[in-house]
């Protein structure tokens, strides 16, 4: 089923993007022509499959490692807000959340 | 720099590492040398930040270690990186305006062995915005040339790390490929490039495209030169949560293998000439069909050939589901990708809109001003397929299909040692041919895609030219681990060949 002008505005405030009246129709064509191209994967027989997440998994069980769970990181607090586009006193500055 | 040493730009790694090695050159005098090269042909667009003092300084270093004895086979060579690798002191901008004006506090783990190893970076390279793309028109400061042909593209994503080399302006470069970035560029400029096997190279510091399928790897003029530098580059990494333990395979250096991995087939009475006696080729019908360039066919016919001369057995298979990777490979990519770019909030680090109302109002503003187009279509795809009441018809579905496509592989790999074809349907296109329409451009990826999907290891090498005087990629394909092998088969190949060793006129 193709999707229509409001599936777009949903999409673009769950991915956070603001989105103009010209891009919503451009993207509504584009996202259309793609989901088409995707609609293939319907007809394939998948049943008892389980999906493949780690590709390597093709050939053997993988499982994600876990760590001892210590510090492994220093302090460098001054390194990682250096590029922070407002700051003060060492903390992020966003816009007032709660009047 | 001596006056019988000429053309560094021209020689292989193993030159350069003979000539420092015998005081022709200085590693200053080399880093000097591509740099100078580097900015006579600005206008390729390849370099996105270079800092001459960064570099010189790496290369005063290196010049220390040699002076000292204390060196490995890279030390004072230079290289230069795709600017998805973050770099503690050249600016990282993965292509994007999202990321401007981004100095990472630290360096990705490639660029760290790479600097452990003595090689000189002389800086950051274009690429599509977050290796999105495979024409390069996707970079927010704008396509890489192709230095085969100005008015062509060079491929993508890793354009910039392609042209880089096939021009000369660096004796390698790193590169990404999530779905064919570092095979389908390397086809288009006419260089060697793999990508490695999912795993085997650290993410740990690679601006994060799509999680389970992005891999580093090296790019550069033959199977030699990429042999060395993956040796360093490879190595099981505590940062990646994905990389994996050092394999057996890799125990031995793969550059060690270049001479020996063919040396028991070659035995007695098969005949001199015969490296690849008895070696399997696997040969994809799905590969050679109607959308194939007649020149890539004729090209790829051709090298199959010279594998046949070099005494490789020519074997018949089939990858059923190879269409079936676009759909699923345009799933599962943007899926990662718009979980991946959501900590791009303009809060942190990165572009921020200068007017907005409120936290939620900044937020949305700064992705839609730092996100170019490409990256905003998939993000939006990826929030669909991910979202309520479509995930399991589109995303997990798109995985087990992906699950498919990998057994395709296996099954494929009981009948041959390597799969070979072509690694793109066209030769580079022109700029702004395929840019309108990016399921047209999408349906390129077709045979770089299936690799991507089931994280094996898979090669470029130039095999011809076709058309227009422009270049064309074989693609080898290898089994997990095969490294090795692969790089030895290509390897004999460009001993056969010379299409390696040719240069773009304008950068010879």
């Amino acid at each position: 089923m193709p999707l229509i002008s409001d599936d777009i505005h949903r999409l673009a405030k769950l991915a956070r993007i603001d989105i103009t009246p010209a891009e919503t129709a451009r993207t509504l064509t584009e996202l259309n022509n793609i989901f088409s191209m995707v609609e293939t994967l319907q007809a394939v027989d998948t049943a008892g499959l389980e999906p493949l997440c780690h590709p390597i998994a093709t050939i053997h069980e993988m499982q994600l490692r876990l760590r001892p769970d210590v510090v492994t990181e220093t302090d460098h607090r001054a390194a990682n807000m250096a590029n922070a586009p407002q700051q003060e006193n060492g903390l992020f500055l966003v816009p007032k959340v709660l009047e | 720099m001596t006056h019988d040493f000429m053309s560094p730009h021209l020689q292989s790694l193993r030159q350069l590492r003979e000539s420092l090695d015998t005081k022709q050159v200085s590693a200053v005098e080399l880093a000097e040398y591509f740099l100078a090269r580097a900015e006579m042909h600005a206008d390729l667009n390849a370099f996105l930040h270079i800092d001459r003092d960064l570099t010189l300084l790496q290369a005063r270093a290196a010049d220390a270690q040699i002076a000292s004895g204390n060196i490995s086979v890279l030390t004072g060579i230079p290289i230069a990186h795709k600017d998805i690798f973050v770099t503690q002191h050249w600016r990282t901008t993965a292509g994007s305006k999202m990321l401007e004006n981004y100095i990472s506090p630290f360096d990705a783990t490639v660029v760290e062995k790479l600097k452990t190893a003595g090689m000189v970076c002389l800086g950051k390279l274009n690429c599509d915005e977050f290796a999105m793309g495979s024409s390069n028109e996707n970079s927010a400061f704008g396509a890489v040339k192709n230095p085969w042909d100005q008015s062509r593209i060079p491929g993508g994503s890793s354009g910039g790390s392609a042209a880089t080399v096939a021009a000369g302006l660096s004796p390698a470069a790193t590169g990404t490929d999530t779905g064919g970035s570092l095979r389908q560029p390397a086809a288009m400029c006419g260089i060697t490039a793999i990508k490695p096997t999912y795993g085997t190279v650290s993410r740990y510091g690679m601006v994060a495209f799509a999680s389970s399928l992005d891999q580093g790897g090296p790019m550069a003029k033959s199977a030699a030169d990429c042999a060395l530098l993956l040796d360093a580059m490879i190595g099981f990494d505590a940062k990646d949560s994905t990389s994996l333990a050092t394999h057996e395979k890799y125990k031995t250096p793969i550059a060690a293998a270049l001479l020996t991995a063919f040396a028991s087939t070659s035995r007695a009475g098969t005949g001199v000439g015969k490296p690849l006696a008895g070696v399997r080729i696997g040969v994809p019908w799905e590969f050679f069909g109607d959308g194939l360039s007649p020149d890539v066919a004729q090209a790829v016919a051709a090298a199959l050939a010279e594998f046949e001369k070099l005494g490789a057995v020519r074997v018949e298979i089939s990858l059923p589901r190879t269409s079936l990777a676009i759909p699923a490979y345009y799933v599962i990519a943007p899926a990662e990708a718009s979980s991946n770019l959501s900590r791009f909030d303009g809060v942190r680090y990165g572009h921020r809109a200068a007017e907005y109302k409120d936290l939620a109002d900044m937020i949305a503003k700064s992705r839609a001003e730092g996100f170019g187009a490409e990256v905003k279509r998939r993000i939006l795809v990826g929030a669909y397929v991910l979202s309520h009441g479509y995930y399991d018809a589109y995303y997990l579905q798109a995985q087990k299909v992906r699950r498919l496509i990998s057994q395709d592989f296996q099954e494929a790999f009981k009948k041959c040692d390597f799969i070979m074809g072509p690694v793109a349907p066209t030769s580079a296109w022109k700029f702004g041919e395929k840019s309108n329409d990016p399921v047209a451009m999408y349906l390129e990826d077709i045979f770089t895609l299936g690799v991507s999907l089931a994280g094996l290891p898979g090669m470029s090498v130039p095999c011809g030219f076709g058309q227009n005087g422009l270049p064309i990629g074989l693609q080898v394909i290898g089994n997990y681990f095969e490294e090795a092998r692969m790089l030895a088969a290509a390897h004999q190949y460009q001993l056969a060949t010379d299409w390696h060793l040719r240069s773009p006129e304008a950068f010879k």
